[in-house]
């Protein structure tokens, strides 16, 4: 068993694109439930606009990278209005509802061998790093120490990614500081109330819908943007996970979400590399090395369900601020 | 507050008089009214939940809304407010046609109300909980929200307003904690000082006495008459007889979605429509067989009016006690 080989993917996957990627869309959720209360459980939707937005439209339209995230971004703000104006009307449990089968709806659309050209249906998409590759203004070489060693392409995706997720998480934290973020509270409290207090509340709803799906379109593109799009990514258990490291963190939390990811990805890592090696050295006799890899998922449900139970509101969480524990 | 030390009821304000014009009947004009609504009619099914031809609500004083269980009051209080859509009918506050407008911009007109189970909203601060009570906040915008100094100012000045508010309410120490934290009647204090802080021209409270003990009903009384002092207009659900006849210029009853009788409090009280449909449900009582002066079998409506009273007489009791 290399212990230093799993410590060291282990390390890595701390920032990882795809722990980056976590991080935005459970920023986007934190903002969607914990903030607002709105049980978005179509956060795989939002993500796979993103990317397929940014993989599409420098593909098949030749877009620059930057283009291409506008388009991401734009997309899911367009999704975000067409599932909001019907469904924001709707409570809790059923906005739920709709959120997941539209979150299908989209995914299948982008599956489907009628759109081949253009999603690459089942095989998803791939090489459109050219350009922002081109952009990296770090020199060829290979930086870093420890776990974090990576080429001038691997730094300059983690680099943006952070950046990003930096920006996105100040953005949240000044609206939620705000008289805005204050409405948005009080939506999540009892709508009705603040509705009687004359603040359009449907409008308010769509406008932390769009805000939290921007994040979470970003979070697909940072999710995509160093291999491929895949449409097996954008699948229901895509918005569980995140969940999972919202709840982690603290559902109504800036940072809670972040460290929720990073924990999530640190621990999935971890078990994937170590379990199979402990099945390799015997001391797990009782399954195989593919039945470890089944195992880490059944231990995210365990945990999901304990922290749910045991510590609601998170790490970061206030004890006396639990958002879903009414 | 004037009068906050001395142990004077809030009996003794004065009433406000002459706000009809014409005979006293359902549906009456008034000489100032902030609302007047035609035809509003809801229904649920097959159950008319409203039925108004017309209501008109006088302007600076206090109208009591009163009726059985199930008479429409909060239905009508919904409809007037926003919170629910009427089959048909058309009605105006302070001139404007508010017919099919949502209800938060019929809010922003200053037409503030409370709800019959309080609203406060338990996971903000209640200070907080003030805070979003204020109108035509800039940083309510997101974009605006971004860049505090933009509403920094105007923050500053609801805050302060907020803590005058919170002080007469005698909520100011708990403007840190969560309005979770409060008790029912501090809750239902929040949700009155709440909804004082958009300045309204128009207080609509549904029951709010429900759940209060008597001390705190009484310095809900109180904030109650100074609204009207203060030249609000104030609507209000109550079951309450004691509370509507200390307080109420005015008296709305309803009954099976319709008015059924208004006026004065002392004069509906005598109303026989009234008493047949709110008051009345002890009509079929002989109180001379409750009494024991004459003889008979008791009924059942009797055994209970018989605790009733018993039960009404202790509380006046105990009332009148702090007064001596």
């Amino acid at each position: 068993m290399d212990i230093l080989q799993i410590l060291s993917n282990t390390g890595s996957s701390l920032i990882a694109p795809a722990t980056i990627g976590y991080a935005l869309a459970a920023l986007g959720l934190a903002m969607h439930f914990g903030f607002t209360g709105l049980l978005n459980m179509g956060m795989a939707a939002f993500m796979a606009i993103g990317a397929y937005g940014y993989a599409i439209s420098i593909l098949t339209f030749g877009f620059p990278w930057w283009g291409g995230m506008l388009v991401g971004v734009g997309g899911s703000l367009i999704f975000a209005l067409i599932l909001g104006i019907p469904t924001l009307r709707l409570r809790g449990d059923y906005l739920a509802i709709v959120t997941i089968a539209a979150a299908e709806v989209v995914r299948l659309l982008f599956l489907t061998t009628t759109f081949d050209k253009y999603t690459g249906s089942a095989d998803g998409l791939s090489g459109y790093h050219a350009s922002f590759r081109a952009f990296n203004p770090i020199p060829d070489g290979t930086y870093g120490f420890g776990p974090w060693v990576y080429n001038a392409n691997g730094w300059w995706v983690r680099i943006f990614g952070i950046v990003i997720l930096a920006l996105a998480a100040l953005i949240l934290w000044t609206v939620m500081r705000s008289p805005w973020g204050r409405v948005i509270k009080g939506i999540r409290e009892d709508e009705d109330a603040v509705r009687a207090l004359g603040k359009n509340v449907f409008s308010y709803k769509l406008q932390s819908l769009m805000l939290g799906g921007v994040f979470g379109a970003m979070g697909g593109i940072i999710y995509a943007l160093p291999a491929s799009v895949n449409p097996g990514v954008y699948v229901t258990s895509l918005t569980f996970f995140v969940y999972t490291a919202l709840l982690l963190g603290g559902a109504a939390t800036i940072f809670g979400p972040i460290i929720g990811s990073v924990i999530f990805w640190g621990v999935q890592t971890l078990l994937s590399n170590l379990l199979p090696a402990l099945v390799n050295i015997g001391v797990l006799p009782f399954m195989t090395t593919t039945q470890s890899q089944t195992v880490r998922f059944i231990l995210v449900g365990v945990a999901l369900m304990l922290l749910v139970i045991y510590r609601p509101q998170g790490i970061l969480g206030n004890k006396k601020e639990l958002t879903f524990v009414k | 507050m004037s009068n906050k030390d001395t142990p004077a009821a809030p009996v003794q304000r004065a009433k406000t008089t002459g706000l009809h014009k014409g005979d006293i009947a359902p549906g009456v004009a008034k000489v100032d009214p902030i609302i007047i609504a035609d035809g509003v009619r809801r229904t649920f099914g097959g159950l008319t939940a409203v039925d108004v031809d017309h209501i008109e609500i006088p302007r600076n004083a206090i109208t009591a809304l009163i009726g059985p269980n199930g008479a429409g009051k909060t239905t009508l209080f919904n409809l007037l407010t926003g919170f629910d859509k009427p089959d048909e009918g058309k009605w105006t506050f302070n001139g404007h046609a508010l017919a099919g407008m949502g209800a938060h911009k019929v809010a922003r007109l200053g037409q503030v109300r409370t709800f019959q189970l309080t609203k406060a909203l338990g996971l903000l601060t209640v200070l907080e909980n003030m805070k979003l009570g204020a109108k035509d906040q800039i940083g309510e915008n997101i974009f605006r929200g971004m860049i505090p100094k933009l509403w920094r100012k105007q923050e500053a000045e609801i805050e302060a307003r907020a803590e005058v508010l919170l002080k007469k309410f005698k909520l100011d120490a708990k403007s840190s904690d969560f309005a979770a934290s409060l008790s029912g009647g501090q809750r239902k204090l929040l949700e009155m000082a709440r909804a004082l802080m958009s300045e309204p021209a128009l207080v609509m409270l549904d029951e709010p006495m429900a759940g209060v003990n008597p001390a705190l009903t009484e310095s809900l009384l109180d904030h109650i008459l100074d609204l009207k002092e203060e030249g609000m207009t104030v609507l209000f659900v109550e079951h309450d007889m004691h509370m509507v006849r200390h307080i109420a210029d005015w008296v709305i009853v309803m009954a099976e979605g319709k008015v059924v009788a208004e006026g004065p409090p002392d004069q509906v009280m005598k109303n026989q429509a009234v008493i047949d449909a709110y008051l009345g449900s002890h009509q079929d009582v002989d109180l001379g067989i409750v009494t024991g002066r004459i003889e008979g079998e008791l009924n059942t409506a009797a055994i209970t009016m018989a605790a009733e009273v018993e039960e009404l007489d202790s509380k006046i009791a105990k009332r009148k006690e702090p007064r001596k």
